[in-house]
């Protein structure tokens, strides 16, 4: 752990010296040397961009280190965790996750990079986080975790895990989710807070420029749940969301609200064909 | 209640301008002509000291989140979302250095992405302890755009 505190002090430091180049790197992400990440990819048709970007691309050579080298990757605790979680029996009706899926490298593979999904039972759009809670009140007699607590970090991290390096790509054509994606694209357009910005202001208008130490990337979902050496921590999408809302000085919608489900069905659209990253890691 | 102009200088100059607040303009009631404000929204000067601490302030103006200042070299961190700001005095009078400060999209339209500092026309959903509010208070924003006005090439 110590050697994971000593180089998120060498990223801020580092991250000065940095401040004079704006364009995203010329790079590729290979983790581990094995498994090729797509952070470039051909936006999909009616995309404002011609390109769809990595946040990883924006960031430094020492973060992005972190990233490439899953040794190093202090997320990966994180996964681990996870797997310990999903092995773990909770509930009345005696059951872990493995109970039912088994071994997740097989059964949840690349299932991260197509979620969220419809989910006709509920009529509204699951993230996995979501359907983790289903899974736990319907099979297990379990409680649903709370927003960021308990093992929703950790589960999500290792579903998503289990998708690493598979492009994203989202199904529309499920139930009402062209109607969750318009809702999600004006809430994306919709400027906020004291300050008047919207997402658009920021990851579509001035993806590239800085604001202050901040390399603005085009804001893309495709590595969460995610390592911020900011936070010394894990960070969930919903997470990353509010935050964002709170620094336009603006009210946050909750977590898994339907602004918020709405924003995530969008904004996962708008990084259809990058790799999942999950667990990336950002400053 | 009425100030002497040497009242209200003497006031700046302690740092008591809040004392001439009598005078301030409410930020529905500012008047633009052709992209200018040219009457104090205050009611009195600006301090151009005062000012420079209120445009690299994070909690207040934070103007180096977008705009570069040489003059501010020793500040780290200075955004590049808005043009560098040197010898900006030399490309926009007072005048007009108010107007942008006050409310920058009755000047450059409503898809500028720079806040309007001294303006109620703000996005949706604001903080409840923000509604009604302003970023800047009248005299703040009269003290950066002093300041501005040091901005000379
Ligand atoms: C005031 C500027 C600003 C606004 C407005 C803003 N963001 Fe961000 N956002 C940032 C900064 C700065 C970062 C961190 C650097 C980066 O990745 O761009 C960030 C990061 C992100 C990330 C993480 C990207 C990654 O690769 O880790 C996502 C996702 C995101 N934003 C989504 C949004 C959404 C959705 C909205 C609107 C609800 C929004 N942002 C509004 C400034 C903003
Ligand atoms: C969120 C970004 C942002 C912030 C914060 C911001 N600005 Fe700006 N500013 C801009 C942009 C963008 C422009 C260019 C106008 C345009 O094209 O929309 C601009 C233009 C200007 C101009 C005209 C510059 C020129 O050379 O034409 C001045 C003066 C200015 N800003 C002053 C300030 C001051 C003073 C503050 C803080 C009190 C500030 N700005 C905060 C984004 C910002």
């Amino acid at each position: 752990m110590r050697k994971f505190i000593f180089m998120a002090g060498t990223a801020v430091a580092l991250a000065l010296a940095g401040a004079a180049v704006a364009e995203p790197v010329d790079e590729k992400l290979v983790i581990d040397g094995e498994i090729e990440i797509v952070t470039k990819a051909k936006a999909p048709e009616g995309h404002p961009f011609d390109e769809v970007l990595s946040g990883w691309l924006f960031r430094t050579a020492e973060t992005r280190a972190l990233e490439a080298d899953s040794f190093i990757n202090p997320a990966m605790l994180t996964v681990e965790d996870g797997e310990r979680v999903w092995n773990t029996v909770e509930g009345t009706e005696g059951k872990s996750c493995a109970s039912c899926h088994g071994n997740a490298a097989e059964s949840m593979k690349d299932i991260g990079a197509h979620y969220p999904k419809w989910d006709a039972a509920t009529n509204r759009p699951v993230n996995i986080e979501l359907q983790i809670n289903k899974c736990r009140e319907e099979r297990m007699g379990a409680e649903a975790y709370a927003f960021d607590k308990g093992g929703q970090r950790p589960l999500t991290t290792y579903i998503k895990y289990q998708a690493l390096g598979t492009p994203v790509s989202i199904d529309l054509s499920q139930g009402e989710m062209q109607k969750w994606w318009d809702t999600g694209k004006d809430l994306y357009y919709t400027r906020t807070g004291q300050l008047n910005l919207s997402c658009a202001s920021c990851h579509e208008v001035n993806a590239g420029k800085y604001i202050r130490a901040d390399h603005l990337s085009q804001g893309q979902v495709n590595g969460f749940p995610l390592y911020r050496l900011k936070n010394q921590g894990i960070v969930s999408l919903h997470n990353r969301f509010r935050g964002c809302i709170r620094d336009t000085r603006a009210e946050m919608p909750k977590a898994f609200s339907d602004e918020l489900m709405a924003l995530e069905v969008y904004v996962t659209w708008r990084g259809t064909g990058l790799s999942v990253e999950t667990p990336a890691v950002r400053h | 209640m009425r100030f002497s102009v040497a009242t209200i200088a003497a006031a700046a100059m302690l740092g008591l301008a809040s004392q001439a607040a009598a005078e301030t303009v409410a930020p529905g009631d500012v008047k633009f002509e052709d992209g200018t404000v040219t009457v104090s929204v205050s009611g009195a000067a600006g301090d151009p000291a005062n000012g420079a601490e209120v445009f690299k302030s994070r909690k207040l103006g934070n103007c180096l989140a977008c705009h570069t200042n040489s003059a501010m070299n020793n500040e780290l961190f200075h955004g590049d979302v808005g043009p560098v700001l040197d010898g900006v005095a030399d490309r926009w009078s007072a005048e007009e250095l108010r107007a942008i400060v006050v409310n920058s999209k009755a000047v450059f339209g409503d898809e500028t992405v720079m806040p309007g500092f001294y303006s109620l026309e703000v996005g949706k959903f604001v903080s409840e302890d923000l509604v009604g509010k302003t970023i800047l208070s009248a005299q703040e924003v009269e003290d950066v755009v002093a300041y501005l006005g040091t901005l000379k090439e």
